[in-house]
């Protein structure tokens, strides 16, 4: 127990040195949390659009009042002619553009049937869809008023209600993720480089040839890293709870555990890659391209997992921060418990014994 | 001149020879384009629905048939109680659920006011969006129906006979440019292909400068007659005709794989790249010169990557965001490259439209390629 307590300072002291690194590790979840929370924003209001109206008459400038007050729009320009469209939306100045025929009012009166026709910048499809369902909004907003009188009382209402994030704020999908995140990062990453920096400087021969136990060497790489992730995390919660509002719905108690959980899969990773490798530089990479990047992108911490190819949400199964984003947004937004989350709770159990077991079988007391 | 050579065939023979490393530059792209592209997509597809219909009336089915017919939606369930809508959405079975009060028929055919509740699970804000705009798209359109047919006894009785009256209406017609398809990949795989460049000549230039110091190694070059200058284009140029390649790489799957329409001049493309690529190494460099570690170098590096690919449009555009990010977010090279690339390849933006990017770019690659060399020094 000595010997343990004494390599856990040694370990402790080696960290705490590397004041560079460990302000990256805090301040990178940090930021994310604040660029998140400011500025990544699913809201899209006041896209600029540009208006071609042929027939520039009294109804023309009604609607188009009305598009402008809307608040989804800004109008950026008035073309007089098609062939200007195409150059704004060369240069991005716009997003959307509009086309109102010639004759609108004399059409809508005479023959009771005018038109309007919409272009959209559709290299992002999102965007132009929404755009193009504001305009939709606006323009069954505009008909029921010049119906007025001749229209039937008879129509459906709708009332819509946001559940578990009803501001739609992109922070509420973000903190979760980001946590999830930080816990498979910092522990895993980061124990797999500890000890292979102790292989490739050679001091892992040192270790092992003394009289501390080789498990001995493994708990006390782990564990300052279990109680620095754990922190991180719960810096993170804090965050989008002060600044934010991001509610923790559920049971915190529960949150933790399960949080420690997967810490311990994390870490039990980490040993894993350490027990592959023995150079810093792939221990590096390896976690890079097999950690970071899967972690991140095929975990519906950013991407939905639903939208993706069937192939590829099959992939996303092996991935145990798929399941712990989904036990942690659970238990923070919506506010259940086990009796929902009992399933993805035995993957992460299950995905640390798995880990647990190829290290002590691949770990080598000789080198 | 022949210094450079030497320093500059030395990195390769060390690229080369190191079997960790040349995975990661040669089959990295390959795995970043193939399931990147495929996952990082927001195209919404397939929003499970759930019903909860009290009415079970002629008007209760034609609006559950209208959003059966959508190919947005699949419904997972049916039933007459609440309560499982709200289950469904807490065990996630159901991104949504409609419900259809009791009599609700019969009170829209009085004129009674009643309304159809729509709950949705909003926890990702986007999807939920979407998901509304396609659900009021299927309403408004119904009531249109309703509109038309001037009353709801048609539809009770799906009576085509549309009234003469005097309605006027106002037809709506749209054409989506650049990306008629709406193909979330059109939009991703041009700002992927920075990411890639960018990842691979930043982090292997920060690392490389930090392993010769971490190993000792730096010190026999600086005793070595190379000058300063030398040494650093030594070290740079490598990286960047790795970094064009994969280049020229990510184009060639986006074009043969993806099938994406190229609109502008490619030439263009890698005109801007190799003034980009300036710019990104000399921050590879910069961070080499602060870090006295490879694991300080890489977390440096993500620490940079982390910032500059959320403040990129990459996936998320920038004029939403706030004025004060849209103003950190100037200072951003990735963005510049990301932008260049959709509107090169997807709009077929020519030089002249361009050419702000081109200055600003430059600017940088000036300024922070003389604060390296600068920080850079030769003695400890």
């Amino acid at each position: 127990m000595k010997t343990l307590l004494g390599f856990l300072r040694k370990e402790i002291y080696h960290i705490t040195r590397d004041v560079k690194s460990l302000i990256v590790l805090f301040g990178i979840p940090i930021v994310q949390i604040l660029i998140f929370g400011y500025a990544i924003t699913s809201e899209i209001k006041n896209s600029d659009i540009a208006i071609l109206d042929l027939s520039k008459d009294e109804m023309t400038l009604k609607f188009i009042n009305k598009i402008e007050s809307s608040g989804y729009f800004k109008i950026k320009s008035f073309f007089n002619s098609e062939k200007e469209i195409e150059s704004e939306f060369k240069s991005g100045k716009i997003k959307i553009a509009m086309i109102i025929e010639k004759d609108f009012s004399y059409n809508l009166y005479k023959t009771k049937s005018s038109n309007i026709q919409v272009i959209t910048d559709a290299t992002e499809p999102n965007t132009a869809t929404t755009l193009l369902h504001y305009i939709r909004l606006v323009l069954a907003d505009f008909q029921s008023e010049i119906n007025k009188n001749t229209q039937d009382p008879n129509i459906i209402n709708t009332k819509i209600k946001m559940r578990f994030n009803e501001e739609l704020k992109g922070v509420f999908l973000f903190v979760p993720g980001l946590i999830t995140v930080i816990l498979m990062l910092v522990s895993a990453m980061m124990t797999s480089i500890s000890i292979t920096k102790e292989k490739e400087l050679g001091t892992m021969e040192v270790l092992l040839s003394s009289p501390i136990k080789p498990y001995h060497i493994i708990i006390a790489k782990v564990i300052p890293y279990l109680i620095l992730s754990f922190i991180n995390a719960n810096i993170v919660l804090l965050i989008g709870r002060l600044v934010f509002g991001v509610p923790i719905n559920g049971s915190l108690l529960l949150l933790e555990l399960e949080s420690i959980i997967f810490i311990l899969t994390a870490l039990s990773l980490g040993i894993m890659i350490s027990t592959i490798t023995s150079s810093q530089q792939v221990a590096l990479m390896i976690s890079l391209a097999g950690l970071m990047l899967p972690t991140m992108l095929l975990s519906g911490y950013i991407f939905p997992i639903e939208n993706m190819p069937n192939w590829l949400q099959y992939l996303t199964y092996f991935i145990p921060a798929r399941w712990f984003i989904v036990i942690i947004r659970g238990i923070m937004l919506k506010g259940i418990d086990l009796t929902f989350l009992w399933k993805e709770t035995l993957v992460i159990f299950g995905f640390s014994i798995i880990f647990i077991l190829i290290s002590i079988k691949r770990y080598k007391v000789r080198l | 001149m022949s210094n450079i050579i030497y320093i500059i065939s030395k990195e390769f023979k060390q690229i080369f020879r190191n079997k960790a490393m040349l995975p990661i530059i040669f089959l990295m792209p390959i795995v970043q384009l193939l399931i990147l592209a495929n996952a990082a997509t927001f195209e919404l597809k397939n929003i499970k629905g759930y019903i909860i219909d009290n009415d079970k009336t002629t008007v209760s089915r034609q609006i559950i048939n209208k959003l059966l017919y959508s190919k947005y939606f699949i419904l997972t369930g049916f039933s007459d109680n609440l309560q499982d809508g709200e289950k469904a959405l807490l065990s996630s079975t159901a991104d949504f659920y409609v419900s259809i009060p009791q009599n609700f028929e019969n009170n829209i055919v009085k004129g009674n006011q009643d309304e159809l509740l729509i709950v949705l699970n909003s926890i990702d804000g986007t999807k939920a969006m979407l998901a509304m705009a396609y659900l009021s798209a299927i309403l408004v359109e119904f009531n249109q129906e309703l509109l038309f047919r001037n009353s709801i006894k048609m539809i009770i009785k799906d009576q085509q006979n549309y009234s003469t009256n005097d309605i006027k209406k106002i037809n709506l017609t749209f054409t989506h440019w650049y990306n008629n398809e709406l193909d979330y990949k059109t939009f991703m795989v041009p700002g992927l292909i920075v990411l890639l460049v960018t990842l691979i000549g930043t982090f292997l230039s920060a690392m490389n400068i930090a392993r010769e110091k971490e190993f000792g190694t730096i010190e026999q070059l600086n005793v070595t007659p190379i000058k300063k200058h030398q040494f650093i284009i030594g070290k740079l140029v490598p990286f960047w005709i790795i970094a064009m390649f994969e280049l020229a790489f990510g184009l060639f799957i986006a074009y043969f794989f993806y099938r994406i329409n190229f609109l502008g001049n490619i030439l263009v493309i890698f005109t801007f790249a190799s003034v980009f690529l300036v710019a990104m190494l000399g921050i590879g460099l910069f961070i080499s010169t602060i870090a006295k570690s490879q694991q300080q170098s890489m977390f440096i590096s993500w620490f940079f990557a982390v910032l500059f690919v959320l403040l990129s449009g990459f996936f998320s555009p920038i004029e939403n965001m706030p004025e004060w990010i849209q103003f950190i977010a100037f200072f951003n090279p990735i963005r510049y490259f990301i932008e260049v690339n959709r509107l090169v390849l997807l709009k077929g933006a020519g030089l002249a439209e361009i050419q702000n990017h081109f200055i600003i770019i430059s600017a940088f690659a000036i300024i922070i390629n003389t604060l390296a060399v600068l920080r850079y020094k030769k003695t400890n």
